[in-house]
């Protein structure tokens, strides 16, 4: 019984010919006011300048390279309308899988000469080539991360219900791999990742190099290639995706694993800055991947989005860290305004959401 | 007209005091009006209830009863006309304005709370409550308990609704209207989902509610029930109203003849083209609890059209025969080779396309523009290089496919969701001929579509069956469907109930085969 028409567009055609800034260019603009803000603070509070300082910057990269890596996957997740909770778990399990695969031989109590590990024999690996570390922590974060796709897909619970308990699982996994213990005194060969060279003059921190690779790729991906196109096609309509033959199960298998794979090199990354892998590592970080995401705009209702805003958004969120640090403001102040911050920007993504909805 | 009207809020003060005289119509519409963007819904209607009497509403689909029901339930107000409930003026507000005058509407998609009980579903909002403040569910059942009784319906207040059969779900919905003390009860084919025991029942508590002096207004494609309980019985077509007729004075075929009862205007260009072999064969083919045994073949160059009700189980079987719902039993066979279609690549991958009924639910994707809105089916299987789209050829063939078309765009890159109904249409039917089917399946192409727009999508299947593409057509619109279609199958409650030639077919020949 539709006696109602179905007709959507009410203007036949937008003929106007102006288009639409991409939505980089705002949210490029709120970087900049951040830091303008932070510059003038700067000037006034304390004297001197917020940005022209080659260590400041440094670490803002720094910080904001392991929630990038996550966000570029956590990215793609939002966009066909899931959610990942696991990330940050999976850090901590990954950091701990590398660490141990880079252990030094000078460490006596390193985890594979435990004669629960030295059975299988992973004593072979205590000081080998950090290749077999960066392997193995991103080959357990792509298993996390499968598994993962595999219940939704498959049960089709939510995906917050699938990554929530992978969440809580997998950080009991962390746990129990060295029972609690951190794993210390990795090789120089592997640690050699989360340091930074100098490019005249400028410390660049090698985990910001591999962020801005990660983000290419994926950018490529989700622009140019078939898996963008779905990804995109199953977040916006499902239902069409399906009825235009797209097996959106088998499609988000392959999503929730290039999250989790990326989570794992996230883990790989911070166990090599850290110099060592500790349980409690990468806690929280999902929260800061999809903050830094939902700033960049892309919506949680799924179909939109893109990564050159998630890589903003990643930056938003290390420069108003680092700026807080900077003009001495206590870190209780710093979550209370950055919860404000992320709010803010989910309800001015509804906004431009209801506006969209209004002009058509 | 504007002196004489009262407020909704004067009306109930007035009804509560009890000094509204009893007029003869609870209910007087005339003259009403409205449109939608690019359609007239109600042209100029007219319709009066009269106290304890029960009043048929008959009509294809689109006819204009259902906008008229919303009018009187307040979910629409009209654009004009007059509207006097109980010889007063009034105009309503909204849903809640009605219902505090005494008009209910129980929907075909019911409106219930499934986890929660019978008696919280019914007295939500008005729970009797302690004079502390909390519910009194004890009083709440009690009271449940005395409607029911009224009523005659036997059913637990204190289950979860969600427990209840859709029958019984139905009887809460009418028990709540009547818990609001409304004289005017809608309802919009009630009997849709019911066995024959349970629309007895039905039939015996609409008898009680009219002795009660209550106005039942009533909508179904059903004649047998009209002729069981309707008094009167009012006709629309294209949202004109046709005529009211008591029921006891009128025939079926009358009253088929007032629902169909046009000119077919020469809109339709279709031409004669040789038909080829059998290209899709389907036998038996049944989905468990919605169509059963259901047998057709389409040849190359043939369109065969699909009538039937809303609700009859055609949209279903084409859902099926794509793969979207994959078949309980029964074979489907693509040039007599039997196929397992069990998702819709399966049915691509074998040549078939499927443009789906509702444009906004499942052909759209909303949020993307007209170039990604064209190429996602396609990009199954062709304009894909190692897993990097061909975006160059790709763009070309698309810009080709939508200029053949007539898509009226600035360019590619626009978002569908500024495009109007017919260009949206257009669109997707672009998507699906990317793919170069072989057997396209149309449910409701033109739906919700202008004029214009209507004539160059038949003129484009015309095109493609001459082709030899084998075209399956679903369409509510008879003149569409006769002015188009090779030949004609008729579905109803999920069965086929005949096959008609182009030659022999009427719309009083299909209406009788559909609804039975």
């Amino acid at each position: 019984m539709s006696d109602q028409p179905a007709s959507t567009g009410a203007s036949t055609t937008g003929l106007s010919k102006v288009r639409r800034l991409p939505p980089e260019v705002s949210i490029l603009g709120v970087l900049l006011g951040i830091i303008l803000v932070f510059e003038i603070l700067g000037w006034i509070f304390i004297g001197e300048s917020f940005i022209l300082n080659k260590q400041r910057i440094s670490i803002i990269i720094l910080q904001v390279a392991v929630i990038g890596i996550i966000a570029v996957g956590v990215t793609q997740v939002i966009i066909t309308a899931g959610v990942d909770l696991s990330s940050g778990s999976i850090v901590g399990f990954t950091a701990m899988v590398a660490a141990s695969f880079a252990q030094s031989a000078a460490n006596s109590r390193a985890v594979f000469l435990d004669p629960f590990y030295a059975k299988f024999g992973l004593g072979w690996f205590v000081d080998s080539n950090p290749f077999w570390s960066i392997l193995f922590g991103i080959l357990c974060g792509l298993m996390l991360g499968l598994i993962n796709g595999y219940i939704i897909a498959k049960t089709k619970i939510p995906p917050f219900i699938a990554t929530l308990g992978m969440m809580v699982s997998v950080r009991g996994l962390a746990k129990w791999y060295t029972l609690g213990q951190p794993v210390a005194l990795l090789n120089d060969s592997f640690t050699w990742f989360g340091q930074s060279f100098n490019v005249g003059g400028f410390p660049v921190p090698r985990p910001v190099i591999i962020f801005i690779f990660v983000a290419i790729i994926c950018h490529v991906a989700l622009t140019y290639t078939r898996y963008g196109k779905f990804t995109y096609a199953i977040g916006a309509n499902p239902q069409a995706a399906r009825v235009s033959g797209i097996d959106i199960g088998k499609h988000l298998v392959k999503v929730y694993a290039v999250a989790g794979l990326l989570s794992g090199l996230a883990g790989v990354m911070t166990a090599a800055r850290a110099q060592s892998g500790q349980p409690g590592m990468g806690v929280a970080y999902e929260l800061d991947a999809i903050a830094a995401t939902v700033i960049g705009g892309t919506s949680l209702a799924g179909g939109v989005g893109r990564i050159t805003g998630t890589f903003i958004g990643t930056i938003i969120l290390g420069v108003v860290t680092s700026g807080f640090t900077f003009l001495q403001v206590g870190a209780y102040y710093q979550e209370i305004v950055k919860g404000i911050i992320i709010v803010t920007a989910v309800v001015i993504d509804q906004q431009r959401q209801n506006r969209r909805r209004k002009t058509s | 007209m504007v002196n004489s009207m009262v407020s909704p809020s004067t009306m109930k003060a007035v009804r509560e005091s009890g000094a509204v005289p009893g007029s003869e119509y609870l209910l007087e519409v005339d003259d009403v009006r409205k449109e939608f963007p690019g359609v007239v819904a109600l042209d100029n209607v007219k319709f009066k209830l009269r106290r304890g009497s029960v009043h048929a509403l008959m009509g294809e689909n689109g006819a204009g009863k259902s906008t008229l029901m919303k009018i009187v339930a307040g979910i629409y107000t009209p654009d004009s006309g007059s509207f006097k409930l109980r010889g007063v003026d009034i105009r309503l507000q909204n849903p809640l304005d009605a219902l505090e005058n005494g008009i209910a509407m129980i929907h075909q998609e019911l409106n219930l709370m499934g986890p929660m009980t019978v008696a919280e579903n019914i007295w939500i909002r008005r729970e009797p409550v302690n004079m502390f403040g909390f519910v009194n569910h004890g009083e709440m059942r009690r009271r449940t308990q005395e409607l029911f009784q009224r009523l005659n319906i036997e059913i637990d207040p204190t289950v979860e609704v969600g427990r209840l059969s859709v029958a019984n779900r139905q009887m809460v919905e009418i028990a709540k209207a009547v818990s609001f003390d409304s004289d005017v009860l809608i309802m919009d084919e009630p009997t849709s989902a019911l066995t024959e025991k349970e629309v007895k029942h039905l039939f015996t508590i609409i008898k009680a509610l009219k002795g009660d002096g209550k106005g039942i207004i009533y909508i179904t494609h059903k004649m047998n029930e009209l002729f069981e309980i309707a008094d009167e019985v009012s006709v629309f077509r294209d949202g004109k109203y046709i005529a009211t007729k008591l029921s006891k004075d009128v025939t079926r075929d009358e009253i088929i003849r007032m629902m169909v009862g046009r000119d077919i205007t020469q809109m339709f260009p279709k031409e004669m083209v040789p038909i080829g072999d059998v290209v899709l064969s389907v036998k038996n083919l049944t989905l468990n609890g919605i169509f059963k045994d259901v047998s057709f073949d389409v040849k190359a160059g043939e369109i065969l059209g699909i009538a039937g009700l809303v609700g009859s189980g055609r949209s279903n079987i084409a859902e099926t025969v794509f793969g979207v719902t994959p078949a309980s039993s029964g074979t489907i066979s693509i040039k007599g080779k039997e196929l397992a279609v069990t998702s819709p690549s399966v049915a691509m991958a074998n040549g078939m396309a499927f443009l789906t009924e509702d444009r906004k639910e499942t052909g759209c994707f909303l949020l993307l523009d007209i170039q990604e809105n064209t190429q996602m089916a396609v990009l199954q299987t062709k304009y894909v290089n190692f897993g990097f789209v061909q975006q160059h050829a790709l763009g070309v063939d698309s810009k080709v496919m939508s200029d053949r078309l007539r898509v009226r765009t600035p360019d590619m890159q626009e978002p569908i969701i500024n495009l109007s109904g017919g260009n949206q249409q257009k669109v997707l039917i672009s998507r699906w001929l990317l793919t170069k089917p072989r057997i396209l399946i149309l449910d409701e192409p033109t739906r919700g579509i202008d004029v214009g727009a209507k004539a160059e999508i038949h003129r484009l299947v015309s095109e493609l069956v001459k082709d030899g593409v084998a075209v399956i057509m679903i369409s509510s619109e008879m003149p569409e469907v006769l002015g188009m279609s090779d030949r004609i199958m008729v579905v109803h409650e999920g069965r086929v109930t005949g096959f008609l030639d182009r030659k022999d077919a009427d719309q009083v020949k299909i209406m009788e085969l559909a609804s039975h």
